[in-house]
């Protein structure tokens, strides 16, 4: 083969493997490190196992924020709609944080049942609904429709 | 001005935006029309066009900007992001504080940068000047029709106009919002220059070192631009956000890296393509990809595809309407260059070892690291679209991707700027670099075990490759000057930019590994009067109080931060609630020096007059912006080189296809 061509031909391949094995080792590793958002009523029905890292979110369910006496634990539930999980978080809660308003958390289910969260966030504008909370809210309230049409016989 | 005509000021506005607009189309085709037919008449429409829609651009952002400061509610974009109380220099800022202003702000930028292309390209062939203007004209086409169909910033509340305004979010309510979105913006619209002068040179088949060269300025500094406004951003989140953090590898901030990352590789081949003659066709790849990826971050901050801390804009109508703009520009150029990039012939060879190959090799790790933030970016989008849920990548991701390939940059970096053109040889680079090798591995061993006493792999890699870094460009310096210090300052401009650029990224790096690796974090719920510890330093809650600003009252608490029973500082940190919109922000304290920042934000406030706080002593944190001021620095001091302007005068002397298709 001719010298020029050589080169130029295990330079292809060099790319090509390269960009291959990058790609592979990029979707794998992304796949490890994925967090999914999780509603209330997925938690509720035991669709995600323990342990595992997720993003939970919902509305604040009013009168449900309770501090701890010492320190700055908190637990809250988060609702939309059909269930609610409960959530303790050792921190500084963000601004928005409050009953009624939509927040995420990310954390890990323990055996319990309690999300034990390691960051919550609510937006910094009180108009604005984290989408997937929206999303999880009106998931449910399908739910609950088709649940009652069914019930009623439909 | 009278009344009457001063009320109409925002549409005098909107008819500037439609002005530019109609002019923008004439500097699209009427250039093009005459490159086609060989008509220097028509081509030499291309500047005063391009004058003329930067003009009334600029008259269009003033006259929202005029409506701004004189509270003219009748305007539904004022009335939704000012208020009465707003300090004026945030009600100049509130102009590009939300989705249509910003927009705006966007095409202005881009008229300007049209200007500044007819202004400093007297030396330039004329069809050249056509083509490089046409270019951005259609892009200045495109996204003036979209701010007028989609967003237009002058649309009026009449007949009843609201007595007072929603307020501008107070997150934005602040000096960093002052400049890093226009900061910004001038990087992501100047990266169309570079896009621009590449479609040129792709249409006319002069894919050469002039075009190489005529370029290379311009890409620098919209890089400038775009590192600058990185790094004010960053800032901006460290301290308004309360939390401490400088990088959230959040899908907006992405948006800004990968153009960066882009660019920097730009920059790089564009150097190789003027001197060597060599990578054309990937110079002009990376310029479309550099400023693809520009639109697209715009794409994903307008749209409100995203879920992030900046999704403050939420239509999906415009959403669409960029994909188009970015389908069409990707699409479009791509096809471009599938017809004629095969006509491109690089000439030139050159061996394995050799500065080509160190540019090529950092060139390919800087796309992979922008490709892997655009997976991760995208991704959750695609998932989400898929219907399979929503989820979201984890920073811990970009951490593992990102890391390795830096170091790998910064290794590649240290012998890069070393080695020669053409052909080199490991042995020589070997000879010349031990030392600064050895020296590397030594000091950055020493840096954990003087730090803290315990080893630290990251530490020792991120501190190790970093005084590489620097070890290596001081070499560098050392070969080319011949060891004279009196010689150090006749190496060029562009070598001292490229010196000090490099030692901005080991700057950056070092302080990245020390803040990632040494921070402390405390969150306490703490009463006046009560102290506690963190690291080496006392935190004494000296009082609580209440402070009135112009436009929102706060809660305040101050801190006396002691060290070795010394007083270091007394810090106040505040929790504002703004006036008109209710929003509460909370305004850390921070103490700021060269070594470390010690960081105090107020959560909420708890029974018995106690407050939650976060308390935060980070090393080094000053370190990663200064590094980004270093590189802006280097890059002006490379498109400051009389060079490129020295030889453009001597290449417009002489017929400028002599160089055509080498």
């Amino acid at each position: 083969m001719h010298p020029q061509r050589k080169k130029r031909l295990t330079l292809i391949l060099f790319l090509v493997v390269g960009v291959g094995s990058a790609v592979g080792l990029l979707m794998y590793s992304l796949s490890q490190n994925i967090n999914l958002f999780q509603t209330p009523t997925q938690i509720a029905n035991g669709e995600v196992p323990i342990g595992r890292t997720i993003r939970a979110g919902g509305l604040v369910v009013d009168g449900s924020v309770v501090r701890a006496e010492e320190g700055l634990g908190v637990t809250f539930k988060v609702t939309d709609g059909v269930a609610s999980v409960p959530i303790f978080y050792d921190g500084i809660l963000p601004d928005l944080f409050r009953e009624g308003q939509g927040i995420v958390a990310l954390g890990q289910l323990d055996e319990a049942g309690v999300l034990q969260a390691s960051e919550v966030l609510a937006k910094h504008d009180e108009n604005y609904m984290p989408p997937e909370v929206q999303e999880a809210l009106e998931k449910a309230h399908q739910a609950g429709k088709a649940n009652l049409e069914a019930a009623a016989g439909y | 001005m009278n009344a009457e005509v001063a009320m109409m000021v925002p549409e005098f506005g909107q008819l500037a935006l439609i002005i530019a607009l109609v002019l923008a189309a004439m500097q699209v085709v009427i250039p093009l029309v005459g490159v086609q037919s060989g008509r220097e008449w028509l081509m030499a429409y291309a500047r005063p066009l391009a004058a003329g829609q930067a003009v009334f651009l600029m008259v269009s952002l003033l006259a929202l900007t005029y409506a701004f400061v004189t509270d003219d509610f009748s305007v539904v974009y004022v009335a939704t992001n000012s208020n009465t109380q707003l300090p004026t220099p945030y009600k100049i800022s509130a102009v590009w504080g939300a989705h249509e202003g910003s927009l705006l702000l966007w095409v202005t930028m881009l008229g300007a940068w049209g200007l500044a292309v007819a202004w400093f390209s007297r030396t330039l062939p004329l069809d050249m000047v056509a083509r490089v203007l046409s270019i951005m004209g259609m892009v200045s086409v495109g996204f003036i029709l979209f701010t007028v169909h989609t967003s237009n910033p002058f649309e009026r509340h009449l007949p009843s106009a609201p007595l007072e305004g929603a307020d501008l979010n107070p997150l934005l309510q602040d000096f960093g919002l002052i400049v890093h979105p226009p900061t910004l913006y001038m990087g992501y619209v100047g990266l169309s220059v570079a896009f621009a002068f590449a479609l040129a040179a792709l249409m006319s088949g002069r894919l050469d070192a002039a075009w190489a060269r005529w370029s290379r300025p311009w890409t620098t500094a919209a890089w400038v631009f775009l590192t600058l406004g990185i790094a004010l951003g960053s800032w901006w989140a460290y301290y308004e956000l309360g939390w401490g953090g400088w990088w959230f590898w959040d899908p907006v901030e992405n948006a800004s890296l990968m153009p960066w990352l882009v660019a920097t590789a730009l920059m790089h081949s564009l150097a190789v393509t003027e001197k060597r003659g060599l990578f054309k066709s990937w110079t002009v790849l990376l310029a479309i990809f550099a400023f693809s990826l520009s639109l697209l971050g715009t794409f994903l901050v307008r749209s409100g595809v995203l879920t992030s801390v900046h999704a403050f804009a939420s239509d999906p109508d415009r959403g669409v309407f960029i994909l188009a703009l970015l389908g069409i520009c990707v699409g479009g150029s791509l096809l471009l260059y599938a017809i004629k990039a095969p006509t491109v012939a690089s000439v030139g060879r050159y061996q394995w070892v050799s500065r080509e190959s160190a540019l090529l090799v950092n060139n390919l790790l800087l796309l992979v690291s922008a490709f892997a933030i655009l997976l991760g970016t995208l991704y959750p989008l695609v998932h989400d679209f898929m219907g399979l849920g929503k989820l979201s990548v984890g920073a811990a991701w970009f951490n593992t991707m990102f890391v390795p390939l830096s170091v790998l940059l910064a290794l590649v970096m240290g012998i890069g700027s070393m080695s020669r053109w053409k052909s080199d040889a490991f042995s020589r680079l070997g000879q010349e670099l031990k030392w600064a090798c050895l020296a590397a591995i030594l000091l950055g061993a020493a840096v954990p075990l003087l730090a803290s006493g315990e080893w630290n792999w990251q530490v020792v890699m991120g501190m190790s490759v970093s005084f590489w870094l620097i070890g290596a460009t001081l070499v560098d310096v050392w070969k080319k000057s011949r060891g004279q210090l009196a010689r150090i300052p006749k190496l060029g401009v562009s070598f001292h930019g490229m010196v000090l650029a490099h030692v901005g990224v080991a700057i950056s790096i070092i302080g990245v590994t020390m803040v990632s690796n040494y921070s402390l974090e405390k969150a306490v719920k703490i009463a006046p009067g009560e102290s506690t510890e963190l690291g080496s330093y006392r935190f004494e809650f000296a009082e609580a109080g209440h402070i009135e600003g112009p436009n929102y009252v706060s809660d305040a608490t101050r801190f006396k931060v002691w060290r070795d029973d010394k007083l270091m500082e007394v810090l106040t940190a505040e929790k504002r609630r703004y006036n008109a919109s209710g929003q509460i922000m909370t305004e850390a304290a921070i103490d700021v020096s060269l070594f470390r920042d010690v960081y105090v934000s107020m959560g909420e406030e708890l029974p018995d007059g106690a407050w939650g706080m976060r308390l935060q002593v980070k090393p080094y944190m000053r370190w990663v912006w200064l590094g980004a001021i270093f590189m802006s620095i280097g890059g002006l001091l490379a498109v400051m080189d009389k060079r490129y302007r020295a030889r453009q005068h001597k290449r417009a002397a002489a017929p400028a296809a002599k160089e055509a298709v080498a």
